[in-house]
């Protein structure tokens, strides 16, 4: 899917999954030099330090240096786990990471399990997705039986048990250490930090939680060098990043682009905005991150340190993209609804604040509209953002405050006149246009 | 240590403190909800947020650990715009309607909003609505009020040690309730409605029936279990309108039990006793105190004349006061009577001749914290101690204490039980003798050489997993419970558990029955030479009896040989709280006393602290404290030292003296009970606990608690294996005889010894079976 592939190489089609396909294509050559040359952990993670690897999932933390802040010299069980819970509206990477190179996954947590100590892993996948989580299964199975897994892997005294588990489709899940609790059998609520999981993690062991991109990337920056890596992107932005593009594009999928990419080459990729339409805005990193009018992304290069000088984020690298048929109200509605429904109702900001966002914003929406609702908006969500035990509180309050921050015009014609400034006719014409494509 | 400024106070505070600490160490109030000191911290209300050096963003006192010279300020204009904010969201969804809500006048979020609070609302949506729960008949639940601060769940889980209640669903629509609407069954469910920040629990019974500003305040002691509980009993007009915890740190920290915080419903009772009675010509007639003290005066000297002091017994409750149980003991001695005693369950004395001092627990409760390993021999604890077993409980969940077990019964105590020996009350003495063998075995000590010859030939794998738990020579404890005291061979648990102790080197410590079960032996309510002890003056009735505070059917080890002795009696004078038909049918003078809440008096709990407490209301009609009347009786009987003046007067009397110097629990040497007949082939030995809310006259007439699922009548339970033997399915109605014949339900409870069968006593349904231990038969009807 795209001339810079690593992670979805070989993955043009539903095939090459399997473990001799992974292996044919070089799959495990890195971990075979590991255990054969006794690699040291720490030389691994200076290699993962030298490849400017950021985490995949969202935040964009450095991975090496989360890698090095796991104890291992603590007795006793510690933990490793793959954050499969891609639950963030437009998110759709890590799904076909599973489908298409599981076995990139499974060796990159080896390696993970070999540089921290790991002794048993797990892979945390979205539960409505059951299909890959089946997948992953069998990979698992075909792992074992190689000797990939288990004791002594390849022979060696290293061992390393790694499950697939399946959660229930909650978006804080994806949370991390509302995946632990969710993992352990608990309601999935995030814990306040600190203890952070390196220390008090899975059953109050040491753990360490990465992304799946970010546990595929790990194969491949060992096999070319982290110097290498980090020559595909940018310097404190290496590699290779999944963009999953979606919205008024003619080709919207999954597209592997060296960081630093500009925009516009993966607006082209993705075959372009619709019918040739205008561009209006774009939210480029799922849709917790800020929207970007069509102006300012257009010369946004695609890397976490350009994205978040333009106010946004690069986050998962979901681009949402909207053309001139979208009502940024009726878009900030469906936002505001997904965070209400999926905020876990632990801390009181985000519990009550989601909510109330969401029901101003309908109200706009439906016509219902007051002078003073977008001073409230801001206000009620500079009241949640910063205040939660989580980042849920932060991802909803962002869209309301960018979309009113880059769109007050639409919302300001919304209370006054009851209606959108986008015509409806166009909005129909827009939505007829995703009601004739073929899935 | 670790310095921190906070708003411009510099504290020193232990590592591990939270700014929530910090801020309590240097007297500033941080607005609050979820947190709580005795609760895990969850950081979820964010009312605490306060503005920390550096921090990019508020952040929750209550979990954001101290460092070392660290700035914040819990009032400045970030921190309190925060908590506003947070404010504002908790009001978004909360009723308002404060003038008819119960909690009004003591609710946090009330007091909170009052400062934090805007004025007007700016939300203006719709707001959400909660249907109400049945949590039960003692806490009603106004769900909409909730603002899902989880006190109350934490509290089930990590205190009552089942998690009742949780938070399901989530966003705005997560909401407290519990597990397929069950109702909340602990023994210690009162105490979520003091968590309760806001009214979403209250108080069933006290609920609509005062504010809590017309309620004047009085701190009191619990007159039920033997830990002495402190509590503040809340009047108005002379009447008690409930009770709350007394914060007592060493003892019951700021809970209760339910027991506790409702048998106060008993003492507007109907069946409350607000006359002298005197029963004439069969019929009863309400006289005046003159006539019935003169009555009772001139019946017991005319007996003491003819047939002497001997004849008279003295029947004391273990739940009397120590002024009572004192001028009581003195009054029987005055008569040259050495019948006095307060054990009514107890059925082996063996031990009082051989007895170093008064029973008690053997060491201090806060001490439990640091224990790491215990033995309770033959006890119900979590329902005979419940606040004693949550102090086990937590350290058994967070401080590794082993708890084991021996005993015929392992009902679950809501906490990890490492080893239990499941065994019929009649091999109890030798499970406990095997363990001693065990230990002698691990430690290499012999056992003492009295003992020698009583050890048993094998040795369990159970016995051997206790002595290997106790062994390890860290601080351990035995501690004997309700069933042990009342077991037909008491005495020799009594030893044996010495003598595990002593080659352990554990504490050796009694729990107690009632409040006053330690106390009642300092005061010497126990027979002197030549004096019989409680099941003695039963076994060879007397002429006369004073039965002091005590139901003759239901307060006895024998509640059916109980009412015949007192049956026969040519006079039972009897003190009570309250009517009762067996009363009736027993006593010829019927005193109404007061309970503890209208006289002053004292317990001595089960670490012997001698607690006062003050009247808090006027006694209820003619009734009187109970020391009073005992006063009046001692003049009118001519008899010297009763001339106090008040209370503290006998008290001091009473408790002359050190009194940690008269705790011992040692005991001599006892000798091995003639076997008693081998069970007839077909016949159960019974297991007799004293339910809850079935253990005081006080609590068996509170009408909430008697609504609980502890209050249900009692069933024979047996395991599945015995019911199988007999031919009983569960459900079954089962004939169960002993000296009388009762009727019953057969349950299942695998929490029992084969061979047994479990009956509650205390209860009119099962008094006629007779003694609380001992062969029953059971057959199905």
């Amino acid at each position: 899917m795209s001339a810079h592939a690593l992670i979805l190489a070989g993955a043009d089609a539903d095939r090459g999954w399997r473990l001799r396909d992974y292996a044919a294509r070089g799959g495990y050559e890195s971990l075979r030099r590991i255990v054969a040359e006794k690699t040291s952990p720490d030389a691994i993670i200076a290699e993962l330090k030298a490849s400017g690897l950021r985490g995949r999932g969202g935040a964009g933390f450095p991975t090496g240096l989360k890698w090095s802040f796991m104890p291992r010299a603590f007795p006793g069980d510690k933990y490793l786990v793959c954050n499969s819970d891609e639950g963030e509206p437009g998110t759709f990477k890590d799904r076909d990471i599973l489908r298409y190179n599981p076995h990139a996954v499974i060796e990159g947590m080896i390696v993970g399990a070999w540089v921290m100590g790991c002794t048993r892993g797990y892979n945390y996948i979205h539960g409505e997705i059951f299909e890959i989580y089946r997948r992953f299964e069998e990979a698992l199975e075909e792992a074992r039986a190689a000797g990939l897994l288990g004791p002594n892997i390849l022979g060696s005294d290293f061992s390393f048990e790694l499950f697939a588990h399946h959660g229930y489709g909650a978006y804080v899940c994806g949370e991390e250490t509302a995946l632990l609790e969710s993992l352990e059998g608990k309601k999935g609520q995030p814990r306040f930090k600190p203890p952070f999981p390196a220390s008090y993690g899975l059953y109050g062991k040491p753990t360490t939680i990465n992304n799946t991109e970010t546990f595929a990337s790990v194969p491949f920056i060992l096999k070319m060098g982290g110097e290498a890596f980090l020559g595909l992107g940018k310097p404190n932005n290496g590699g290779s990043k999944i963009f999953s593009v979606s919205g008024h594009v003619n080709r919207p999928g999954n597209y592997e682009l060296n960081l630093g990419t500009p925009f516009p080459e993966l607006l082209e990729m993705a075959g372009g905005v619709r019918d040739g339409r205008k561009l209006k805005a774009v939210i480029p990193g799922g849709s917790s991150s800020p929207v970007l009018p069509a102006d300012v992304i257009m010369d946004c290069t695609l890397d976490f340190d350009a994205i978040g000088k333009a106010g946004s984020m690069l986050g998962s690298g979901a681009v949402i993209v909207m053309d001139e048929t979208a009502c940024m109200v009726r878009a900030l509605e469906r936002l505001s609804y997904f965070y209400h429904e999926e905020s876990c109702g632990q801390c009181t900001p985000c519990r009550e604040g989601t909510g109330w966002l969401y029901r101003v914003v309908r109200r706009i929406e439906e016509g219902l509209g007051r002078p003073d609702d977008l001073d409230l908006l801001r206000s009620v969500a500079g009241n949640i953002a910063g205040r939660t035990i989580c980042a849920l509180g932060d991802a909803a309050a962002g869209p309301v405050q960018s979309f009113i921050k880059h769109f007050t015009d639409e919302f300001i014609y919304h209370i006054e006149y009851r209606k959108c400034l986008v015509p409806l006719a166009v909005q129909d014409a827009g939505n007829q246009i995703n009601a004739s494509r073929p899935c | 240590m670790l310095e921190i400024e906070i708003d411009g106070k510099t504290v020193q505070v232990p590592d591990g403190s939270t700014v929530m600490d910090a801020a309590t160490l240097a007297g500033i109030y941080i607005p609050h909800f979820c947190y709580h000191k005795k609760l895990s911290i969850a950081a979820s209300c964010r009312m605490c947020l306060v503005q920390v050096e550096k921090a990019p963003k508020p952040l929750p006192a209550c979990a954001t650990p101290v460092t070392n010279g660290m700035k914040v300020w819990t009032h400045s204009e970030a921190a309190v715009k925060a908590q506003k904010g947070v404010m504002e969201f908790l009001l978004i969804n909360h009723p308002l309607e404060c003038p008819v809500c119960d909690q009004g006048g003591e609710c946090q979020l009330q007091d909170l909003a009052v400062g934090y609070g805007g004025a007007h609302a700016r939300y203006r949506e719709e707001k959400r609505v909660w249907v109400n729960k049945n949590f039960g008949p003692l806490i009603a639940s106004d769900a909409t009020r909730c603002i899902n601060c989880t006190r109350c769940a934490r509290f089930t889980a990590e205190i009552g040690g089942l998690m009742e209640l949780g938070q399901a669903h989530r966003s705005d629509r997560a909401e407290i309730m519990s597990f397929l609407g069950r109702t909340i069954d602990s023994e210690l469910s009162g105490n979520i409605i003091d968590l309760c920040p806001v009214g979403a629990l209250t108080s069933k019974p006290f609920r609509f029936s005062a504010r809590t500003w017309e309620l004047a305040r009085r701190r009191s002691i619990s007159p039920h279990d033997s830990l002495g509980t402190n509590l503040i009993v809340q009047t108005r007009h002379d009447k008690v309108m409930r009770v709350l915890p007394g914060v007592n740190e060493s003892l019951n920290e700021c809970w209760l039990t339910d027991k506790d915080r409702f048998s106060y419903e008993a003492l507007a009772s109907e069946q409350r006793l607000v006359s002298p009675m005197i029963r004439q010509d069969g019929e009863w007639q309400a006289v005046s105190w003159q006539a019935a003290l003169e009555f009772t005066v001139a019946a017991l000297q005319g007996i003491v004349r003819e047939q002497g002091g001997q004849s008279v017994g003295a029947l004391a409750s273990p739940h009397a006061t120590v002024e009572e149980l004192h001028l009581l003991q003195k009054l029987a001695r005055g008569l040259a009577s050495e019948n006095i005693d307060f054990r009514l369950r107890q059925r082996d004395f063996r031990g009082d001749a051989v007895r170093g001092g008064a029973p008690w627990l053997g060491m201090p409760v806060l001490d439990i914290h640091d224990l790491r390993s215990l033995l309770v021999v033959g006890s119900f604890l979590r329902k005979d101690a419940p606040l004693l077993a949550q102090k086990v409980r937590h350290s058994a969940l967070r401080h590794g204490l082993r708890v084991n077990a021996v005993g015929p019964n392992a009902e679950d105590w809501l906490m990890p039980v490492a080893a239990r020996a499941l065994v019929a009350p009649a091999d109890m003495a030798a499970a406990l003798a095997g363990i001693a063998a065990a230990l002698a075995a691990e430690t290499g000590k012999p056992v003492a050489e009295t003992l020698a010859e009583r050890l048993p030939a094998d040795i369990s794998a159970e016995a051997r997993a206790i002595a290997q738990s106790l062994a390890g020579g860290e601080k351990s404890a035995v501690w004997l419970g309700s069933l042990a005291v009342r077991h037909p061979r008491a005495a020799e648990l009594h030893l044996w558990a010495q003598e595990i102790a002593r080659l352990s080197g554990a504490l050796l410590g009694f729990i107690g029955e009632a409040a006053n079960s330690t106390g009642g032996y300092l005061v010497g309510a126990v027979p002197g030479a030549g004096g019989l002890d409680a099941r003695a003056m039963i076994e060879s009735p007397r002429r006369a009896y004073l039965l002091f505070g005590a139901e003759p059917d239901l307060d006895f080890a024998d509640g059916a040989a109980a009412m015949a002795a007192l049956g026969q009696a040519q006079l039972v004078a009897a003190a009570s709280v309250f009517d009762s038909p067996a009363l009736r049918q027993s006593a010829d003078v019927l005193l109404p006393i007061a309970p503890f809440t209208e006289t002053s008096g004292t317990f001595v709990n089960c670490i012997g602290d001698a607690q006062s407490f003050h009247a808090v209301a006027q006694p209820l009609g003619e009734a009187r404290p109970g020391w009073k009347v005992l006063r009046v009786l001692g003049n009118l009987l001519g008899l010297p030292g009763f001339d106090q003046d008040d209370s503290a007067a006998v008290r001091d009397e009473a408790l002359s003296g050190d009194i940690r110097a008269c705790l011992d629990n040692a005991i001599g040497d006892v000798p091995e009970a003639e076997d008693a007949p081998a069970a007839q082939a077909g016949r159960l030995q019974r297991v007799a606990d004293v339910p809850i809310y079935f253990a005081d006259p006080l609590v068996r007439r509170a009408p909430s608690l008697q609504k609980t699922a502890d209050a249900a009548p009692p069933a024979a339970r047996m395991s599945a294996s015995t019911l199988a033997a007999l031919g009983v399915s569960a459900g079954d109605k089962v004939r169960v005889t002993g000296t009388g014949t009762v009727e019953l339900q057969a349950v299942a409870d695998e929490g029992l010894a084969p061979g047994c069968v479990r009956i509650a006593a205390a209860h009119p349904a099962t008094v006629a079976l007779g003694p609380m231990h001992g062969d029953l038969s059971v057959e199905r009807i």
